[in-house]
């Protein structure tokens, strides 16, 4: 009977005894974090996914705390909602933000874009655009292999293996910017999502010469400038033979996607046009886009 | 024993099906098209316009920045234009097309065959020389030779080594250079070591061109200060750590330059090339392009101009074979796959290399099996299985940590992997990485 209550005494001794010294310890080396750290990182979705800019949640829950003003920063995958209760946490205004989503700036599908080798080597964008310009007559044009898909942690953008093209997921992108980083072309950016998701955009980064652009491809921008006559925003330049609509000025009124003779200016999410075309030719650009 | 690097290597079939083929100079066609990029460092600025007239030898594209090289015409005629042109590289870079009529040559440059032996120019004159005529690497690196020649303040060059080891299977041009030129790469040589200041000279000769050892063993008695070596048959012997370490058994430290070593090594057809611009004023307008392949009908070593496109050069072999997979602009072992044969022919192209379908195809990926194959081949002691995974998951501080950045891209790991991983591609890949990293810290 002894031995049995000798042991709980020394034990409980021993755990005693370690209890306060893990007391005076944890008094002495404690370290003083603003709660309210804790409160904003409880708000933010947790996906780690950087495209704050931030080395994932935690770093940017105490940027944003010790951060004078919310101004430029933002969480691009909770978006708006995420970034007001941030600022509701830490009696600030969050900046306004509209959000974005990424766009696949190229439309060569295999139709479009004979391939002119075959490509062998590891199947990796990034190995392959070391190599060379790629399988067709395009060099800025999409590799189609996949390091986009490979990169995004949301499943957001898939290949289509019938275009051999990238596709984003709209409902799924974050527009963290992953894939943006990712593509060794430069064909992703990410745009405004739009109203409604309407959104217009050029199809298109080769910055060659129109006549040597259209004999790789059938839906390259050609640079012919028609785009940039016809919009009343001032939203289009043109710059080394390729359009770039701005979607900060674009008011989405569609009248450079009827003009362009490529159809490399694309239409997303809008209603069918009701008012009848002039000519034949607006009205195949119509109908094909 | 033959002398031979220590860490590492392979040994691939050497198929030299074109080994003493005498060098034929192939006729000119009628277009050129010369780019201006063909050297490592900074693109020419072109000094031409279109409807100029130019004959070969006159300067095309000036050189900028100290890392560049100048570019000469190859033929005479009018030049076209300048426009973006493919070239072997893979994208349309700038380039000066060139009208081919007739064959003029500038006066001033010697076009006769006689060897001129004596040379009264001064060490900084042959580096101007060196520098006005375009020289660049003709291994295949293309580096400007007047920048290797100039040593960093602080250093000093004790030994030339001249790479006449043509480790790269299949590739006779080196060594058909040699049997032909022997006099002229001794003069050559002779002109290098008063630039760089240095009494000795060692030629290092694989020992499949036993002939090439037997020649120059016995003329280069006539000069001192310069010795021949046969070397043991291992690929990569002609990489520049590598023949270091195997001639003067020196290693060159992670990240430095052969320089820290004392060692200046310039290649064979380099070497060639310093004599023509030197004792002859003859700026590099040519090379010599070993055209082969199994299937080629005619496999033969070749003088080119530069700019005249491949396709001419392998009519000149017979033509490009039905059964044709891949053609590689230089050698198996380093070269690089080309997207079209419709690329000029620029400074570093040693040899088109036409690869017979079968051959050509890769095999399936495997899983890594922890052979540690690569490991035991790697000539420059690094560790390819681990560096792949590392550049795989994007781990850039550790793949520095283990010296990705030392790999000189010989492609012995990819060549002896049992699950045929595509080791080099994402080596390179995290290279072109770490340095970028690297080069943005500095700045």
């Amino acid at each position: 009977m002894s031995v049995i209550l000798t042991a709980i005494a020394t034990l409980g001794a021993i755990g005693a005894g370690s209890a306060g010294i893990l007391y005076l310890v944890s008094q002495k080396f404690k370290i003083e974090e603003d709660p309210r750290i804790q409160d904003v990182l409880d708000t933010l979705p947790g996906a780690n996914c950087g495209g704050c800019g931030f080395p994932g949640c935690a770093a940017f829950a105490a940027t944003c705390v010790k951060a004078e003003t919310l101004e430029g920063l933002n969480c691009p995958v909770g978006g708006q909602p995420t970034m007001d209760k941030v600022a509701f946490i830490l009696g600030q205004t969050a900046s306004k933000t509209a959000k974005k989503v990424a766009v696949v700036r190229c439309s060569g599908s295999c139709d479009e874009r004979p391939r002119l080798n075959l490509y062998d080597g590891s199947s990796k964008c990034s190995i392959a655009a070391a190599l060379y310009g790629g399988d067709t007559g395009c060099s800025f044009g999409c590799l189609g292999l996949g390091d986009c898909v490979e990169a995004c942690t949301f499943d957001a953008i898939h290949i289509n293996p019938a275009t051999r093209l990238p596709e984003v997921v709209e409902d799924k992108c974050t527009a963290c910017g992953a894939c943006v980083k990712a593509c060794p072309k430069d064909i992703i950016e990410l745009r405004k999502q739009g109203p409604k998701s309407r959104r217009i955009y050029v199809s298109c980064v080769n910055k060659e010469k129109g006549g040597v652009a259209r004999k790789a491809c059938n839906v390259t921008c050609i640079g012919c400038g028609k785009c940039q006559q016809v919009c009343p925003f001032d939203a289009i330049t043109i710059e080394n033979n390729l359009a770039y609509i701005d979607d900060d000025k674009c008011r989405l009124c569609r009248k450079c996607v009827a003009v362009c003779p490529t159809h490399a200016i694309i239409e997303l999410n809008f209603p069918p046009r009701k008012e009848t075309p002039q000519s034949p030719k607006e009205e195949e650009a119509t109908i094909t886009a | 024993m033959l002398k031979s690097f220590r860490i590492g290597g392979i040994h691939p079939k050497e198929n030299k099906l074109s080994a003493g083929r005498a060098i034929q100079p192939i006729a000119v066609p009628a277009q050129v098209i010369i780019p201006l990029s063909q050297h490592i460092g900074a693109p020419c600025q072109p000094v031409v316009k279109k409807g100029d007239k130019v004959k070969v030898g006159t300067l095309i594209g000036k050189s900028v920045g100290f890392v560049s090289s100048q570019i000469h015409s190859s033929v005479s005629g009018t030049v076209l234009k300048i426009d973006k042109a493919l070239d072997a590289s893979g994208y349309k870079r700038d380039a000066v097309y060139i009208k081919v009529e007739e064959d003029e040559w500038e006066e001033t440059i010697d076009r006769s065959e006689s060897l001129v032996s004596e040379s009264a120019f001064t060490p900084k004159e042959i580096l101007e020389k060196i520098a006005a005529a375009g020289i660049v690497g003709m291994g295949g690196a293309t580096f400007p030779t007047h920048v290797k020649l100039t040593p960093p303040p602080g250093t000093k060059a004790e030994v030339l080594i001249i790479n006449a080891v043509e480790c790269e299977p299949y590739l006779t041009s080196d060594h058909q250079l040699m049997m032909e030129k022997s006099d002229e790469i001794l003069v050559g040589i002779t002109l290098v070591m008063k630039a760089l200041n240095v009494q000795r000279a060692i030629i290092g000769i694989e020992n499949n061109k036993k002939d090439a050892v037997a020649l120059f063993t016995q003329k280069a008695k006539a000069y001192p200060g310069i010795a021949v070596e046969a070397l043991k048959m291992q690929y990569p012997q002609g990489g520049e750590k590598q023949l270091i370490d195997a001639l003067i058994r020196r290693q060159v430290p992670s990240g430095a330059l052969p320089i820290s070593v004392g060692a200046v090594v310039q290649n064979v057809g380099t070497i060639f090339a310093i004599y023509e611009a030197v004792q002859k004023n003859k700026p590099l307008v040519e090379r010599v392009v070993t055209v082969t392949g199994k299937e080629v009908q005619r496999p033969c070593n070749l003088r080119a101009r530069i700019g005249i496109p491949l396709t001419t050069l392998i009519e000149a072999a017979g033509g490009l074979p039905e059964s044709t997979g891949k053609v590689i602009c230089g050698g198996p072992m380093m070269g690089k796959a080309l997207a079209s044969v419709d690329v000029p022919v620029t400074k570093g192209t040693s040899g088109i290399l036409i690869v017979p379908s079968p051959e050509a195809k890769r095999k399936a990926m495997n899983d890594c099996i922890r052979c540690g194959k690569c490991v035991e081949v790697c000539p420059m002691g690094l560790n390819p299985t681990l560096l792949m995974t590392l550049t795989e998951y994007g781990v850039w501080d550790k793949a520095e940590k283990n010296a990705i950045t030392d790999c000189i891209e010989c492609g012995s790991c990819s060549y002896t992997c049992p699950a045929n991983r595509p080791l080099l591609d994402y080596i390179r890949l995290g290279k072109g990485k770490v340095n970028g990293i690297i080069r943005a810290r500095k700045n």
